[in-house]
């Protein structure tokens, strides 16, 4: 309940507030996104599997968020970070299935 | 990075996965979930953020470098493009208003040689500076051999129009050109080209008034000519002469133009 309301008040914080994404942040914000949301659809998966905890859920979403963000930056300074972005783009992506799939067969047992 | 289903923990019912989630979200939640809010709200807040700044119109800020010099490049390619193609219409233009001009030039000579061939061929009025010879004729002497003589003489000197006749009646006078031919009739007049003429005479003619003037008044010359066989030659020199008469061309029958010389 309380984690709905959360998504719901980031939301709207975002809505209202209309930051602008500083220049320096601006490569790295879209890859931690999607490392978040790999992060949280891991966690929702866990939840349904009866083995969530917070603490791990935490650490796992700061360590992802900073771990893709690394890797964009390395990438930056190798002179691939646009291939990097996409590598890591595409790796998440396919966790997100997988744990979306794994969370399919816990709500609709199919 | 996620959470390895590895950790164990809380009450070790066989609860159904949904049934979990359905009581989680009508409890209002432990500290587990609080914390699951906090990280979930960042989250919404970021992506809003970034969704937001996509939105925008910035492509170019915060583009790696690269791109920005792929991008910078492709500009290039394209201007380069345009300039050629600036290049080339302007060169359509020019050979467009080389075309215009060579053919204003054309028309303004064809004119031109239409004025001058109009002028010499009798088909055009005339305007300008010449002579008015009126031949007074009381004896009835005066014949074709005077007129022609005059005629000449006023050729000569440089006459470019010459019309006989009397200036007031357009049947009666003709406007001299190469093919005028002349002769006498029997109750003292001539034709010319068909058309009587008694007199007095009026010869107007185009040119140098004064040489037109000097030409006919010589010893031997037309005037005395004239006055040998009794008739009477005034000259007036005018700034502006107007000769109306005008011929219609006729299409020859036998003569062909030809290119050869």
């Amino acid at each position: 309940m309380i984690a709905a309301i959360g998504l719901l008040v980031g939301v709207l914080l975002g809505l209202l507030l209309q930051p602008t994404v500083p220049v320096w942040l601006d490569p790295y914000l879209p890859i931690a996104v999607v490392a978040a949301l790999d992060a949280v659809f891991g966690a929702l998966r866990a939840f349904l599997d009866g083995i969530f905890d917070d603490k791990v859920f935490v650490v796992s979403f700061v360590s992802n968020v900073l771990i893709a963000a690394l890797i964009v930056y390395l990438g930056d300074k190798l002179g691939v970070g646009g291939q990097l972005s996409t590598g890591v783009i595409v790796v998440l992506g396919i966790r997100i299935f997988s744990n979306v799939a794994a969370i399919r067969r816990h709500v609709f047992h199919a | 990075m996620t959470d390895e289903p590895t950790h164990e923990d809380r009450d070790e019912r066989p609860l159904d996965g949904r049934t979990r989630l359905l009581g989680a979200l009508r409890r209002p939640g432990s500290r587990g979930q609080a914390v699951a809010a906090v990280l979930l709200a960042v989250l919404g807040f970021a992506a809003v953020t970034q969704v937001r700044s996509n939105g925008r119109d910035d492509a170019y800020v915060g583009a790696r470098q690269g791109d920005l010099i792929q991008y910078i490049n492709s500009l290039d390619l394209a201007s380069q493009r345009a300039q050629t193609e600036i290049t080339r219409l302007e060169r359509t233009r020019e050979a467009l208003g080389n075309d215009t001009q060579a053919r204003r030039t054309a028309l303004t000579r064809a004119r031109q040689q239409a004025a001058t061939l109009g002028i010499l061929a009798g088909t055009v009025p005339a305007v300008g500076p010449g002579v008015r010879v009126t031949v007074a004729d009381p004896t009835r002497g005066v014949g074709t051999n005077q007129m022609i003589d005059g005629l000449e003489e006023l050729r000569d000197a440089g006459a470019e129009v010459i019309q006989i006749g009397d200036t007031k009646d357009p049947n009666h006078t003709v406007r001299v050109v190469a093919q005028t031919s002349m002769q006498d009739t029997a109750g003292g007049g001539i034709v010319v080209d068909g058309k009587v003429l008694r007199a007095p005479y009026v010869i107007d003619a185009i040119g140098d008034p004064h040489t037109l003037a000097t030409a006919l008044d010589f010893t031997g010359g037309f005037i005395s000519e004239v006055q040998g066989v009794g008739g009477k030659v005034t000259v007036d020199e005018l700034n502006q002469l107007r000769i109306t008469t005008v011929r219609t061309p006729s299409t020859p029958d036998y003569a062909q133009p030809t290119t050869n010389r």
